[in-house]
């Protein structure tokens, strides 16, 4: 049996996410989606042979996504495919997409930031580019890129 | 003609204004400075702004107020800011709302980056930014400018050293975006890991700038119009050795101007240490004392233009 040859089991209704990056960034999707807060079987897969080397492939079980979820998960795996299952069938596929504006969903990484000092206020970051991810902060101005992203 | 409404706007950043408004600013200061006392004391009787340093920082609150007073209009400072509300735990934001229905235009320094964004979209009311953290000063800019066309007779064509710490100076960050909208030749006289910032650079080359990086002052005071001088600060460094090297490398004095061209002149944003020696200040070349003066007719006209009174 060859690599290639895995397959996960299929889910009946829900989402399956591919072309996740292989490792590392899985764990993340999985906090995205707040895996344990869900109630339904989650399949995830790891380092599976795809058309351009490694990939994950998370699968989840009566789940889709909010826009939200989109954005977060196109910051860290801007290749990433979503498909929609219902009764075992691909319904729907759609590729992610970052925004132009990102508000609330990645911090600031600028600690002077008035947005990281000040109670209830929220992040609003541009996105100037997004291959390789550079987003600039409304406010401080600050630019960052991928290694400084975090998600909240 | 464009026509220019400044009625209600913000001043958060440089980078929010065309070169058409900056020059309309420049415009506006240079009429403001034509008025006679007289004239000038009617223009914003009524009115009310509000000072809010939550970073002392007496030059630039100084200028505001006599700018304010100048025109006939009332200042209401909130110097001990930080102690009134922050330390209370009061957020920006309630502090701004509070503010904001006893004034008409709102003067804020903070000490964090972003703050002035922040603050002018909390409140319907004019915010001028006078310092934000690391981040923006753009009334200091703008006097900067003013102080350029003020000396040179023009904007465009100029060739502008900017030396010091260009890597944490906002001052300089900002400076070069104002003259970037223009074909000027910079040179930036740093150490090596104090030089100008990658995005900076990028934002020059983009418009395909002519810039040099230099680590010598002398190499270029013959060649420039404008030599802008800037603080080395201590805090800046990781290493008090370091610091003690640098914070000499940078000194200017009476002689190293021996050669310079008629037209240019010194400046600096204000305070120095001992970048810039008194044997300077002896020289026609300074001018670091009337840029700060032209502070004044700038953030008059910054005041008039936000509450409307001009256009
Ligand atoms: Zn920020």
């Amino acid at each position: 049996m060859t690599e290639s040859e895995y397959t996960i089991q299929k889910i009946k209704n829900g989402t399956v996410i591919d072309h996740l990056p292989y490792l590392t960034h899985l764990w993340l999707v999985g906090k995205i989606l707040k895996f344990h807060k869900l109630d339904e079987p989650v399949l995830i897969a790891s380092k599976l042979k795809g058309e351009n080397g490694y990939k994950g492939v998370i699968k989840v079980e009566n789940k889709a996504l909010t826009q939200d979820e989109y954005n977060k998960i196109a910051i860290i795996a801007p290749d990433a495919t979503v498909n929609i299952i219902e009764n075992y069938r691909v319904v729907d596929k759609k590729k992610v997409e970052l925004p132009d504006v990102l508000e609330g969903i990645v911090k600031c990484a600028n600690e002077g930031c008035i947005t990281n000092n000040e109670r209830w206020a929220k992040s609003k970051l541009n996105v100037l580019d997004r291959k390789p991810l550079e987003l600039k902060c409304h406010y401080c101005e600050h630019t960052f890129g991928r290694d400084n992203v975090y998600i909240l | 003609m464009t026509e220019h409404n400044f009625e209600g706007r913000d001043i958060v950043s440089i980078n929010d204004f065309s070169r058409e408004e900056l020059e309309h600013v420049l415009k506006t200061a240079k009429s403001m400075e034509a008025l006679t006392r007289k004239e000038g004391h009617t223009f914003l009787e009524g009115y009310v702004m509000a000072a809010l340093f939550f970073e002392p920082s007496t030059r630039t609150r100084m200028s505001f107020e006599s700018s304010m007073n100048k025109l006939g209009g009332k200042v209401i400072n909130v110097t001990d800011a930080k102690v009134s509300s922050a330390v209370k735990g009061e957020t920006l934001y309630d502090t701004i709302k509070m503010v904001e229905s006893y004034s008409d235009v709102i003067v804020m320094r903070h000490n964090k980056d972003g703050a002035a964004r922040f603050a002018a979209e909390a409140t319907g009311k004019p915010v001028i930014n006078a310092g934000d953290g690391k981040n923006q000063h753009p009334t200091q800019t703008m006097l900067d400018m003013y102080s350029i066309q003020k000396t040179q007779g023009k904007l465009d064509g100029l060739t502008i050293a900017m030396v010091g710490d260009l890597k944490y100076g906002r001052t300089v960050h900002s400076l070069a975006t104002a003259m970037s909208h223009y074909n000027t030749k910079f040179r930036f006289v740093s150490p090596s890991f104090l030089q100008m910032p990658d995005y900076s650079i990028k934002e020059l080359e983009e418009k395909g700038l002519d810039y040099s990086l230099h680590k010598d002052m002398n190499e270029v005071i013959k060649d420039v119009d404008v030599l802008y001088m800037t603080r080395v600060q201590k805090e800046r460094f990781s290493d008090a050795s370091e610091y003690e090297k640098a914070k000499d490398m940078y000194i200017l004095t009476g002689n190293m101007l021996e050669g310079a061209k008629g037209n240019m002149k010194v400046m600096h944003p204000l305070p120095r240490v001992n970048e810039i020696q008194p044997s300077v200040d002896q020289t026609a070349y300074h001018y670091y004392f009337d840029q700060a003066a032209n502070g004044v007719p700038i953030r008059q006209a910054l005041l008039a233009l936000t509450l409307g009174v001009m256009r």
